[in-house]
C-alpha cells in the first residue's frame, strides 16, 4: 500500500496497462506534455516531463488536434481492429463535440453488427465542476450516457476505485465511459502498488447504518460521509453505498440497503431530471416499495445551467449539510409515523 | 499496371454481382419482401468495384447508406447479405443491422453508417490501428457528396495528415444528395479540398470506367501502402434508381436530357464491350457470365428464403461482450406474442 491522490492513481493505472499490453494506446489532446498530470509516469500527480511520451514513444502516446468527433470515432475504429485505447477528452462538456460517434457509433456498432465488433475502448473525462469555471466546463453529464443502451458508465470516488475501475476499463471489451470528478482530483488515499481491478457492477458501502440509506455519486461520496459521521453524534445511523458504476448498476446491493434501512436519500451532481438519482430512486420505488417507511429524497444540483460567480456556483452542488438536512427529513416522517 | 485476365473478369462479375443484387432487392421491397428500405448503387458500380478492387483482401472498408456495393466490391458472398436485407438470423448481422447497417468483417467490411460521414472517423481509426500495429493493411472511407459536407470528414482529412495513416477518403459523387444537387451545396470542387491538408486530390471524372478508378485508387492505396499518408479521390458518377427504392417525389428534381446522358454511360455495358473489343472475354463468355451471376442471386434468395427469423430473444443479445446484467426478454412488457 501506499498513499496516492486520486490523480496519480489514474496515471499508476494507465501507466500498468500500457506495459502490460503493448495493444493500449492513450490519445487525446496535450496528453504529451501531461497537461492533466496522468501521463506522468509512476504515480506522481504531476511530472516535469511527458514521462509516458519517454516510456512508450511517441507511436503510443498521440497527441490529438482538438477535434472530438474524430478522435472518439477513430478511437472507436481502432478498437474495433486490434487496439485497446485510451482517451483522454479532458473536460466532460466536450464530449458533446462527438455524440454522434458515442450514441451512433460507439453504442451500437457491436449490437447492429450483430456481435462481429467488439469495442474494447475507454473514454476518460474529467467533471470540473464547483471550480468557478463557468458553464461550458461545469457539466455532469453521466446520465445522458446512462441512457444509451450499449456503453458502460464509471464515476470512481476515492484513489483505491480510480486506480482499479480504470483498469478494468482497460480490459472490458465494451466501450467505457470514465466520469472523473475534479473535485476529488486531490484526494488521497492507501492505494495497492501491484496490480488490481474492481468488478463493474459491484458497490462499495462506504459506511453501515441502520437507519438511512445515502446511495451517493462521484463527489458526494465523500460529502455523505462526513453527513454520515455528523449525523451519527445525533443519533442517526446512515449506510453510505457508492454504486461505482452506473451502467452496470448493482441494483441489489441498493435494495438490500433499503430493505434493512426502510428510507433512501440519493446525492447526485448531475442535474434532477432524468439524473442517475431519479434512476436508483424508480428502482426502489418499483420494487422496495413496501420496504419504505418514508418517501425517497433526492439531493442533486437543481435544473440550472452553471453560474460562474463563486456565490452562486458553491450552493449548488449536492454537500454534506444539504444530505445531512435530506437524512433529517426522512427520519423525521419515520418519527411522526410512530407518533 | 495493367490488371491481370482475371481480375478484369472479376470486376466485371462485381459489377454484375451488385447490378443483380440491387435489382432483386428493388423487387423485393416493392413486394414487401423486404422491410423498410433499400439505397441501390445500379449505375454506380464501376466506382464502388474499382476502389474496392483496388485494395488487398484484408484491408478495410465503411461505408455509408448505399450500402451493399461496397461488401460485395470487397468479395463478400451474397446469401448472409440477401438474408439481412429481409432480416433473417443468417444475415450478415444476423438481423440486428439490415441495409442500412451491413458488416462483414471477414471482407473487411467494417460497416455501414445510417449517418452519412459517421463511418468516416471509423475508417481513419482502423488506419490508425495498422499504423501502430504495424500490419500493412490499408483502410478506404466510402462516402457521398453529401457528406463530403459533413466537418467530421476534415476533422479526419486532418488528423490521418499529421499521423500520415494509410487510408483513402473516396467521395463517391453521384451529384444527387437525396433531391439535392451538389453543385448548389458544396462551393469549389471536393477532390481541391484535400489541398488544404496538404495531401493529393484526384478527380475521377470518367467514373463510370471501372479502370479508371481501379487506377485512381490503386496508386492510392500504394502511397498508403508505402507509408506516404492519405489521398482523396473523388469519383463522378450518377444514380440510375431513386435515393431509395420506392421513394416518390412529385417533382423530378433530375434533368430528363442529363439522366438519359448518362444512361448511356453504363458501366457493366461500357465494360462488356471493352472486355470483348481487346478480345479478353468473348460475348459467349459475357453472357456465361452473367448467367452465372444471376443464379448467384437466385441462390441468395433461395438461402434467405429458407432462413428462420431470429428468435426474439436474440434482441437482448451482443449489447455488451459480456454477461452485463441488463434487458431481456423478461423487459418486453405488453409484447405481442
Amino acid at each position: 500500500m501506499t498513499v496516492m491522490s486520486y490523480l496519480g492513481a489514474i496515471g499508476a493505472a494507465q501507466r500498468e496497462a500500457m506495459e502490460a499490453d503493448e495493444r493500449v494506446v492513450i490519445i487525446g489532446e496535450d496528453v504529451e506534455a501531461n497537461v492533466y498530470g496522468t501521463t506522468g509516469g509512476a504515480g506522481k500527480s504531476r511530472a516535469d516531463k511527458g514521462d509516458f511520451l519517454q516510456m512508450f514513444g511517441a507511436n503510443r502516446i498521440r497527441n490529438t488536434p482538438i477535434s472530438e468527433e474524430v478522435i472518439v470515432g477513430s478511437a472507436i475504429g481502432a478498437a474495433m481492429t486490434g487496439l485497446r485505447p485510451i482517451v483522454d477528452l479532458s473536460y466532460s462538456s466536450f464530449l458533446y463535440m462527438a455524440m454522434d460517434q458515442f450514441v451512433n457509433q460507439a453504442a451500437k456498432n457491436r449490437y447492429m453488427f450483430g456481435g462481429q465488433a467488439s469495442l474494447p475502448v475507454v473514454f476518460r473525462s474529467a467533471m470540473f465542476y464547483g471550480l468557478n469555471t463557468g458553464a461550458h466546463h461545469s457539466d455532469r453529464p453521466y446520465p445522458m450516457f446512462m441512457n444509451v443502451p450499449g456503453l458502460k458508465i464509471v464515476v470512481p470516488a476515492s484513489p483505491y476505485d480510480a486506480k482499479g475501475l480504470l483498469r478494468a476499463a482497460v480490459d472490458s471489451d465494451d466501450p467505457v465511459l470514465i466520469f472523473e470528478a475534479c473535485m476529488l482530483w486531490g484526494t488521497k488515499g492507501e492505494v495497492p502498488e501491484e496490480e488490481y481491478t474492481i468488478p463493474f457492477g459491484k458497490a462499495r458501502t462506504v459506511r453501515e447504518g441502520t437507519d438511512v440509506t445515502v446511495v451517493a455519486i462521484s463527489s458526494a461520496v465523500p460529502e455523505a460521509a462526513a453527513a454520515a459521521e455528523q449525523l451519527a453524534e445525533e443519533g442517526i445511523s446512515v449506510e453510505v453505498i457508492d454504486p461505482r458504476t452506473l451502467v452496470p448498476l448493482d441494483r441489489q446491493a441498493i435494495l438490500d440497503s433499503v430493505g434493512r434501512t426502510g428510507r433512501l436519500v440519493v446525492a447526485d451532481p448531475a442535474h434532477r431530471t432524468c439524473s442517475a438519482a431519479s434512476e436508483i430512486s424508480s428502482i426502489v420505488a418499483e420494487e422496495a416499495f413496501d420496504a419504505l417507511r418514508a418517501p425517497i429524497k433526492r439531493v442533486t444540483t437543481p435544473d440550472t445551467q452553471i453560474p460562474f460567480s463563486p456565490s452562486l456556483e458553491k450552493q449548488l452542488y449536492p454537500a454534506r449539510a444539504g444530505i445531512a438536512d435530506a437524512v433529517r427529513s426522512v427520519v423525521g416522517e419515520r418519527q411522526l409515523a410512530r407518533s | 499496371m495493367t490488371p491481370s485476365h482475371d481480375t478484369l473478369l472479376e470486376m466485371q462479375r462485381r459489377m454484375l454481382r451488385i447490378r443483380r443484387f440491387d435489382e432483386r432487392a428493388s423487387k423485393m421491397v416493392k413486394r414487401g419482401h423486404i422491410p423498410g428500405t433499400v439505397h441501390t448503387s445500379i449505375g454506380q458500380e464501376a466506382q464502388v468495384v474499382g476502389a474496392a478492387m483496388a485494395l488487398a483482401d484484408g484491408d478495410y472498408t465503411a461505408g455509408n447508406h448505399r450500402s451493399h456495393g461496397h461488401p460485395i466490391g470487397k468479395g463478400s458472398p451474397l446469401g448472409p447479405l440477401m438474408a439481412e436485407l429481409v432480416g433473417k438470423a443468417t444475415g450478415v448481422c444476423q438481423g440486428k443491422g439490415g441495409s442500412l447497417h451491413l458488416a462483414d468483417f471477414a471482407v473487411g467490411s467494417l460497416g455501414e453508417s445510417g449517418i452519412v460521414g459517421s463511418s468516416i472517423p471509423i475508417a481513419t481509426g482502423a488506419a490508425l490501428s495498422s499504423k501502430v500495429l504495424g500490419n500493412g493493411k490499408v483502410s478506404l472511407a466510402f462516402f457521398g457528396d453529401g457528406a463530403a459536407n459533413q466537418g467530421c470528414l476534415y476533422e479526419a482529412m486532418n488528423i490521418a495528415g499529421v499521423w500520415n495513416l494509410p487510408i483513402v477518403f473516396l467521395c463517391e459523387n453521384n451529384q444527387y444528395a437525396l433531391s439535392t444537387p451538389a453543385h448548389t451545396v458544396t462551393s469549389g470542387v471536393i477532390a481541391d479540398r484535400a489541398a488544404g491538408f496538404g495531401m493529393p486530390g484526384v478527380r475521377v471524372e470518367e467514373g463510370q470506367d471501372v479502370l479508371a478508378v481501379f487506377d485512381a485508387v490503386t496508386e492510392a492505396v500504394d502511397r498508403a501502402r508505402r507509408g506516404d499518408g492519405p489521398t482523396l479521390v473523388e469519383v463522378v458518377t450518377y444514380r440510375f434508381n431513386e435515393h431509395s427504392e420506392g421513394l416518390r417525389l412529385g417533382v423530378d428534381y433530375r434533368n430528363a436530357d442529363e439522366k438519359a446522358l448518362w444512361l448511356e454511360k453504363d458501366p457493366i455495358v461500357l465494360f462488356r464491350r471493352h472486355l470483348v473489343a481487346e478480345g479478353i472475354a468473348t460475348e459467349e463468355e459475357m453472357d456465361a457470365l452473367e448467367a452465372e451471376v444471376l443464379a448467384e442471386v437466385d441462390e441468395a434468395v433461395r438461402f434467405t428464403d429458407e432462413s428462420p427469423f431470429p428468435d426474439p430473444s436474440v434482441a437482448f443479445a451482443d449489447l455488451y461482450t459480456d454477461p452485463t446484467p441488463g434487458p431481456s426478454v423478461d423487459n418486453l412488457i405488453g409484447a405481442t406474442a
